[in-house]
């Protein structure tokens, strides 16, 4: 027997908003990996919109190459508005 | 990797999570943690399956049609709450098939609460208000876990379980402003599932060696003995308020600690049911297992239709 692949499940709550990770859940195919996730994540109006990924498709990162992987970003402090030094008296900037 | 270099990994990992951070996935840990999450994790979900055995005896037979749906309703969330948390085991990297086998051969266990027959429709009202009360108690005090997919599937649990234990506690209440006989049979059914819902909180805190471990990692954030005292304390008044009478002789309120003292369990009961010997263990094992094996063709179906029609293009909605 093959075991039915996993699927992970993304809601959008309501238009407006992103689609967020729910859970994930095993399905056969899109089709029923949609209308489990439905029916397991959306029971009490939860979603508008579901997208479903099988989870061998997602590429993730490594944390334990999170140094080198975030690091760039660690001392970049002029990417930032505080980094700036104007007069008090300046307004709404 | 060297022994010392294992131990100053696991020193950072007890850092970590004595500053509250979560553990992830892919996140580094120790063995044991792994083992011990694997562990709790799938007998967590266990219970959350074969607690729909129960309570699905009764679905047939429910008084009215408002008691059906709500039923239905109950039985289907605590089936997703075992997908949530074999999903949660599942990223510790165990297979489904594998927590199945386990929980199939007996090498996993799950609460022995659900190796109790409900042998009358107050028993859907007692589990719903103790049972799942009880179970709250519990998962209420994970929520803020290390391991991060299990604290997320236990937000998701909590948010569900508090339409259980109102539906449940409505029947009783139900019951108790009815005939006489109504109102025997719910009195003899707190009876019978008083202690072992007591029980649901484990060995007392001197017979459970592994308390200390799982404190360190969160994995418990309130000992068994702790937390048996505040679902008596919260029970109690609820009992009193429709009338029912606890099963407990001993059962005072004690002034000065500002707690309810109350008679000692059974242990040796709850070690027979924990090894197997309760009334209904091997008739909920057996039937789980012909619903696995039976519906074997199903999976294999689908599966074969799957792989048949993957050509076929599937409309992505955005
Ligand atoms: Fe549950
Ligand atoms: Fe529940």
């Amino acid at each position: 027997m093959k075991n039915w692949p996993l699927w992970e499940v993304f809601i959008r709550s309501k238009n407006g908003l992103e689609h967020r990770h729910a859970g994930s859940l095993h399905a056969s195919d899109a089709k029923m990996a949609l209308e489990n996730a439905r029916d397991v994540y959306t029971r009490r109006m939860e979603g508008v919109s579901i997208w479903v990924v099988p989870s061998a498709q997602i590429t993730a990162s490594n944390p334990e190459h999170n140094g080198e992987m975030f690091e760039p970003a660690a001392d970049k402090a002029y990417r930032h508005p505080t980094f700036y030094i104007l007069p008090d008296e300046l307004k709404h900037m | 990797m060297s022994e010392l270099e294992i131990k100053s990994l696991e020193e950072r990992f007890n850092q970590r999570i004595a500053n509250d951070e979560k553990i992830e996935p892919k996140d580094w840990m120790p063995e044991k943690y792994r083992k011990t999450h694997i562990r709790q994790i799938s007998q967590h979900a266990h219970s959350e399956i074969v607690g729909m055995l129960p309570e699905g005896n009764w679905i047939t037979r429910c008084p009215t049609l408002r008691r059906k749906v709500a039923l239905l309703a109950k039985v289907q969330d605590e089936g997703g709450h075992g997908l949530y948390l074999y999903s949660a085991a599942e990223t510790l990297g165990i297979s489904r098939e594998e927590m199945f086998d386990q929980l199939h051969t007996g090498e996993a266990k799950y609460s022995s609460i659900f190796n109790y027959p409900t042998l009358t429709w107050a028993d859907i009202g007692t589990i719903g208000w103790l049972v799942d009360g009880a179970a709250i108690m519990n998962q209420v005090a994970l929520i803020n876990t290390s391991y991060g997919p299990y604290g997320r599937a236990m937000i998701r649990i909590c948010k569900e379980e508090s339409f259980h234990q109102r539906q449940g506690y409505e029947i009783i209440m139900t019951l108790m402003n009815g005939t006489d006989e109504q109102k025997a049979m719910a009195q003899d059914s707190l009876n019978r599932f008083w202690w072992p819902a007591l029980m649901m909180f484990g060995p007392r805190d001197a017979d459970s060696p592994n308390s200390e471990q799982s404190m360190l990692w969160k994995l418990k954030r309130k000992t068994n003995d702790e937390l048996r005292q505040a679902f008596v304390d919260q029970t109690v008044p609820q009992a009193e308020l429709i009338g029912l009478t606890i099963p407990d002789p001993q059962l005072k309120w004690n002034e000065e600690r500002k707690h309810y003292d109350f008679g000692d369990l059974d242990w040796e009961e709850f070690w027979q049911v924990v090894h197997g010997h309760g009334p209904c263990n091997k008739q909920r094992i057996d039937a789980r297992k012909k619903a696995w094996n039976e519906g074997a063709w199903v999976r294999d179906a689908a599966m074969a239709y799957a792989e048949k029609s993957s050509k076929r293009e599937f409309k992505q909605a955005v």
